[in-house]
């Protein structure tokens, strides 16, 4: 393991963020390829160290090794704590920073011709190249005091990024928005970080999930004590958990991630579909073993949280007609299919953690299949300069390339085989069967549903009505643009014969998965019924669709307005934050507050407005106080010694 | 009659109040220099009555009338530049003319 070549991942990101942020107006249009050779080079080195990883030195004794290649001191603490900055080398961090460095590189080149002639060139670059040091940062965090530090400049970027166009309110809202969801969010991650480290009495990832699993008198004490009727130790792990809902934007956290589909859409493949918002999922797999050994009955809570957000999303996300929004829709479904996936633990305790598997593999096969969507739909956008499903149609002659790409990620987000979503969404199906059949029934009505938003999605673009704009001289893009959705598409077919079960796993040693057929035909037929559907009723222009909304009722209705939850957090805010804390909060500053603080001024004020005449401009005035002064303090000194005092 | 050191500290006493009298009533520069020129003398002629009749055969009190004495010449040297630049911007040397230094 070369630790050179593994810190210069990150740091070459922060290298093109430092030199773009500083020096990018100088570049003009040439920033953007500084950021992206940067960025190449990083991903080299990337899939070189993991490759080296994987196949080289990691295995050892037929288990993968967890190492810590580098490790310094960051804050000591006079009481002997010691906060460290360190690198974890294990095979959840070398697939991650795969994965990361691979969608980071298709953007930055996608962004080249995207957003071509933009003022501001070189700050986009230089926002991309730190939000790509700060996730890379994140994954290769060695404790969980680091990588809360990296899940804040992750947070920020996002924030910059999602308010990139800082003209438009509307995306000033959106980024405010996003910022505070996930801020109260981290409360709740800091205070769970806060309780689980003082349990363990260490914050280093391995140190603290050997403590927290192994019986032994930190583990006692750490469920022993308890507070409102659960142990410390399952507060902790749901704090953690409220932290990871946040940022991975599951219910009723959810409400900022639609609205982040404001930013740059290059920006929304990279940020909010494939790496940032799987970051809670990441963080849940991290401390996986306290969830799935100390805190078997939350785990519950998790598996109920992810299913329910999964088909909640999808159903808001038929309805949708901005097609950012579906997408960004669908991401929050499938991430649900991933958290519940990690709370599928068996219940024999020598059983396959096969959620665990499944989950990282879905990660991994969503991010490339996820990316290529908002690219594509990106390309879209930027074909007809619009957001709205009715301003497309028919696009199929227009843009054929974006057009075999982005049905070749509609069928792999429908899990039909072979591509890249059936193998990762079968597995996480035959977890969800084999322990908790309920949640498998939910995530099959879910996936049938995903193949249906995502197909009407692809018809409204690409069929349904002939394409009436005024872009027939327009071409579809330059290589730059159309690279990598080419480059996404191939990762899409192959990404699900990568043998994920022999490189990622609980105990980590590789294990052999073997596709079940039979199992494998309910829901390839359930995705393909929900094509059908689609097919039916968005390939020609129709009255089908309006007809069903309208006998639908209250029901689409509701699912048009995402069920009323942004309205209801509204409420929760305006009705009961506002009124009961944050006006009598502000009646305090205002009148107590800055009352004593102004008082103070007023007063002096007074008083000097009253004494001010002393200082009179006459010579002989001062003189004679003078004098007078003189007086009292020699009779002072002369008479100080009389009985009377 | 021997005059005594009583005697001189009663003429000091009388200079001192004299120029302190001065001082306050008088509105013409040059009449507060004199008295404080005569509050000076009073402290010179103290001076000399304690090293006199108290520290007899010794120059302390000699000594620091000198150097009054020379203090007070460097004195009236800067008031008249006062007073005549005072002159100079007010036409009058009546300090009640000269009062915009407040607040």
């Amino acid at each position: 393991m070369n630790t050179t070549n593994l810190l210069l991942i990150p740091l070459l990101p922060l290298l093109s963020f430092v030199l773009l942020g500083l020096t990018g107006k100088a570049y003009k249009a040439k920033a953007g390829l500084v950021g992206t050779l940067l960025m190449l080079l990083s991903f080299v080195i990337a899939v070189v160290t993991a490759s080296g990883y994987f196949f080289n030195e990691g295995l050892q004794n037929g288990q993968y090794q967890q190492l810590k290649p580098f490790l310094m001191p960051w804050l000591s603490f006079a009481n002997g704590l010691v906060i460290e900055m360190g690198l974890l080398v294990d095979p959840l961090s070398m697939v991650m920073i795969f994965v990361v460095t691979f969608i980071s590189l298709m953007v930055h080149i996608f962004s080249l011709s995207y957003m071509k002639g933009d003022e501001r060139f070189h700050v986009y670059y230089a926002f991309l190249g730190l939000f790509t040091f700060s996730m890379l940062g994140l994954v290769l965090s060695s404790n969980i005091f680091q990588i809360y530090i990296f899940w804040e400049l992750v947070g920020v970027s996002s924030f910059l990024l999602i308010g990139y166009f800082y003209q438009k309110s509307s995306a000033l809202a959106a980024a405010k928005k996003a910022f505070i969801v996930t801020r109260f969010a981290d409360l709740g991650f800091l205070i769970g970080i806060l309780l689980l480290s003082s349990q363990a009495g260490t914050l280093d990832f391995l140190d603290l999930i050997n403590k927290l699993t192994t019986p032994g008198d930190t583990l006692t004490s750490a469920l022993a004590t308890t507070f409102l009727g659960f142990s410390l130790l399952s507060w902790g792990l749901a704090l953690v958990f409220m932290g990871a809902a946040g940022k991975s934007a599951m219910f009723p956290l959810h409400i900022w991630l639609p609205d982040a589909m404001e930013g740059p859409t290059p920006v929304s493949a990279l940020i909010h579909a494939a790496t940032m918002v799987v970051a809670g999922v990441f963080l849940v797999a991290r401390l996986y073993p306290v969830y799935a050994f100390s805190g078997a009955g939350f785990v519950h809570f998790i598996d109920d949280v992810g299913a329910f957000t999964a088909l909640f999303a999808a159903v808001i996300a038929c309805t949708q007609t901005d097609i950012k929004r579906v997408l960004a829709y669908s991401t929050i479904s499938q991430i649900g299919f991933m958290m519940f996936a990690l709370g599928m633990i068996p219940a024999d305790p020598n059983g396959t953690h096969l959620g665990y598997t499944a989950s990282m593999f879905h990660l991994f096969t969503h991010a490339i299949f996820k990316a290529l969507l908002f690219l594509g739909a990106g390309a879209v956008i930027h074909y007809v300069h619009s957001n709205e499903m009715k301003d497309m149609g028919g696009l199929r002659k227009k843009m054929p390339v974006t057009h075999v790409m982005f049905l070749l990620a509609c069928l792999a987000i429908a899990g039909i085989p072979p591509f890249a979503g059936f193998f990762s969404k079968e597995e996480i199906l035959l977890a969800a069967w084999e322990n908790n059949p309920a949640i498998f029934w939910m995530a099959l009505i879910t996936s049938g549903l995903t193949a249906f938003y995502m197909f009407r999605l692809y018809f409204s673009i690409f069929w349904n009505k002939e394409h009436e704009g005024h872009h027939h001289h327009e071409k579809e893009g330059d290589v730059f643009l159309l690279a990598p959705l080419v480059i996404l598409g191939i990762g899409t077919i192959v990404a699900g014969f990568v043998p994920f079960s022999q490189f990622v796993s609980f105990d980590r040693k590789p294990f052999d998965t073997a596709l079940h057929l039979q199992f494998s035909i309910a829901p390839v037929l359930v995705g393909l019924s929900g094509i059908l559907l689609a097919a039916w009723m968005y390939r020609k222009q129709s009255a089908v669709p309006d007809n069903l909304a309208r006998n639908m009722g209250g029901l689409y209705k509701a699912a048009k307005n995402k069920f009323y939850i942004d309205e209801a957090w509204l409420g929760f805010t305006k009705g009961v934050l506002f009124n009961l804390i944050a006006k009598p909060a502000a009646w305090v500053d205002r009148n107590i507050i800055d009352g004593i603080v102004k008082g103070t001024g007023s007063g002096m004020e007074w008083i000097s407005y009253r004494i001010k005449g002393i200082q009179s401009g006459k010579v002989q005035q001062y003189g004679l106080f003078f004098l007078f002064g003189v007086i009292i303090i020699v009779s002072v000194y002369i008479f100080k010694n009389v009985p009377w005092r | 009659m021997e005059p005594g050191l009583y005697h001189l500290l009663a003429i000091g006493a009388v200079l001192f109040f004299t120029g302190i009298y001065g001082f306050f009533t008088r509105r013409n520069m040059i009449s507060m220099l004199m008295s404080v020129e005569l509050m000076l003398n009073s402290v010179n002629i103290n001076f000399i009555a304690f090293n006199k009749y108290l520290w007899p055969g010794t120059l302390g009190g000699t000594f620091f009338t000198v150097f009054v004495i020379a203090i007070a010449a460097a004195e009236a040297a800067v008031a008249l530049a006062i007073i005549i630049n005072l002159y100079r911007s007010h036409q009058s040397i009546n300090v009640e003319v000269a009062e915009e230094m407040k607040y």
